[in-house]
């Protein structure tokens, strides 16, 4: 993303609404600027504030008029006066950072579909995460902190020497150069995204370990990580394995997000080739 | 698309919140998912919902490519629910959010009743997931639990900027936003009506729920936590 100097006012609406606070305004040229190093290409900004097309030398002059009578502008918080942002042409590997942290972006550039995966929200019908199964989802750098791949390949690779298998359908693991080790490309490690998550699934019993696990090597990690369990419940929709073995270790359980399982298999093609699966093999 | 599970606060904090959505599976139901996604959204509508989304587009409050300098004083702030449906044009995650139990049900019990084949969520409290769940009267399937915040959680601001910020998964409703939504409620110099609003618009998919946005910022007028 850029800021077009010749447009922009330096209102510094722009400089709130930065889920990564990357861009400021330089009191040397006076026009708001973007920390390439910190912006992940989220396209907030871009995105999200609305657009106006004043004249900048209107608004400038009359900027300079109201400050020196020492008055209090009032404008909306959410606009961008002038459209002043322009989005930059991203190259690898660069384009990373868009991937991984602007929402609406489908991955063609990297090939990487979405910032995760359906998790257990498909499972009704994808049956990904089984009875006697759990599926972790371990997020780095949300909320509004970010995170740098060096940062993520520290618990890739620690996971990775546990034995386990990464989620293939992952964004982060596309990016692997080895899943037996966990080792990501050498040319992202340095680069910054919103937030980037790995998956695993692993069986019940190993539920403990794994997530003392990812609590050791949290220590090494310089930001923000948050996990995510999911499970399969059972024919009453009771879920009574996992809960007390996560109660168990201090987590108190505010949040969750529940399938209810109303899906089901539509597609032709697909309803063919499950019939010829054995029996609860989806289940 | 984690965008709702790790929304910030203790379970009590969410009992103004309940976000349904709707998402098919790539290469299992998304032949023909389109009409099932809108007639999702449109059967919404008469349960009032406090936002409704879908993740190309975002929810029924969005910023403007085309303001004028007239545009801020007659500005248009009320949300425009059926032009979500109208909107969606390709399949994608659709949701629909309330800020009240019954309303979630008595959507949940509709949607049961339309079949359409699509996977559904509701995310909220264990408690209040479970409830809705016994009501309408369906097992729940699979249930993905958030473990909250760890890590170095020293880099996060203070509850009300959180609990407001999180709202958008996604992270585009930046704690700066948020923090400056706070001061501006606090200082009389919006409503919180208005300062949602604003939030609501950088939330890319429709999931900011400006019911509970407003009262946190109500409680942040008398009070930071």
């Amino acid at each position: 993303m850029k800021i077009n100097p010749d447009k922009c006012v330096a209102c510094g609406n722009c400089t709130y609404v930065c889920p990564m606070g990357a861009i400021y305004v330089d009191p040397v040229i006076k026009r708001a600027t973007i920390d390439r190093e910190e912006c992940v290409e989220c396209y907030a900004c871009y995105n999200g504030l609305s657009k106006e097309s004043l004249n900048p030398t209107i608004v400038r002059t009359m900027r300079k008029v109201f400050q020196m009578m020492r008055l209090r502008f009032e404008p909306e918080p959410d606009v961008c006066p002038t459209s002043a942002f322009e989005p930059d042409e991203l190259v690898w590997p660069r384009v990373v950072r868009r991937a991984f942290s602007d929402p609406r972006v489908p991955h063609e550039s990297t090939g990487i579909e979405g910032r995760g995966t359906e998790e257990v929200k498909t499972n009704d019908i994808s049956g990904r995460v089984k009875e006697g199964e759990v599926g972790f989802t371990i997020e780095f750098g949300r909320p509004g902190v970010g995170a740098r791949f060096h940062e993520i390949e520290k618990m890739s690779m620690k996971l990775a020497a546990a034995g386990v298998d990464f989620e293939k359908k992952n964004p982060v693991t596309t990016l692997m150069t080895d899943q037996k080790t966990g080792r990501l490309r050498e040319d992202i490690l340095n680069e910054k995204v919103m937030s980037a998550i790995l998956e695993i699934k692993t069986t019940v019993d190993k539920t403990e370990e794994i997530i003392r696990l990812v609590k050791e090597v949290e220590k090494e990690i310089d930001t923000v990580v948050v996990l995510g369990v999911g499970v399969r419940c059972d024919a009453n929709g009771d879920e009574k394995v996992v809960a007390p073995i996560l109660e168990k270790l201090g987590y108190e359980l505010h949040r969750a997000k529940t399938n209810v399982g109303l899906g089901r298999i539509t597609n032709p093609d697909a309803l063919e080739a499950a019939q010829k699966e054995p029996a609860g093999a989806a289940k | 698309m984690t965008n709702t599970l790790h929304r910030f606060g203790p379970a009590s904090s969410f009992r103004d919140d309940y976000v349904v959505f709707a998402i098919c599976s790539r290469g299992k139901n998304d032949k023909d998912a389109l009409p099932k996604l809108r007639q999702f959204l449109s059967m919404a509508i008469p349960f009032k919902p406090v936002n409704l989304g879908d993740a190309r587009h975002g929810g029924c409050l969005r910023p403007s490519n085309e303001m004028s300098p007239f545009n801020h004083w007659t500005r248009d702030m009320t949300p425009d629910l059926e032009e979500v449906v109208r909107g969606l044009d390709a399949p994608t995650t659709v949701a629909a959010v309330f800020d009240n139990r019954a309303a979630a049900v008595d959507f949940l019990k509709k949607v049961k009743e339309a079949d359409l084949g699509m996977s559904i969520n509701i995310s909220t409290s264990v408690e209040n997931a479970e409830a809705c769940c016994h009501e309408v009267g369906i097992p729940r399937h699979s249930v993905g639990y958030s473990l909250g915040f760890e890590g170095k959680t020293e880099k996060l601001p203070n509850t009300q900027t959180m609990l407001l910020s999180t709202m958008c998964g996604h992270g585009m409703v930046s704690h700066s936003l948020a923090k400056k939504m706070i001061d501006w409620v606090k200082e009389g110099r919006r409503t919180p009506e208005q300062a949602v609003t604003y939030m609501a618009r950088f939330c890319s998919c429709g999931v900011f729920n400006p019911s509970r946005a407003k009262r946190v910022l109500e409680d942040a007028r008398h009070s930071m936590k």
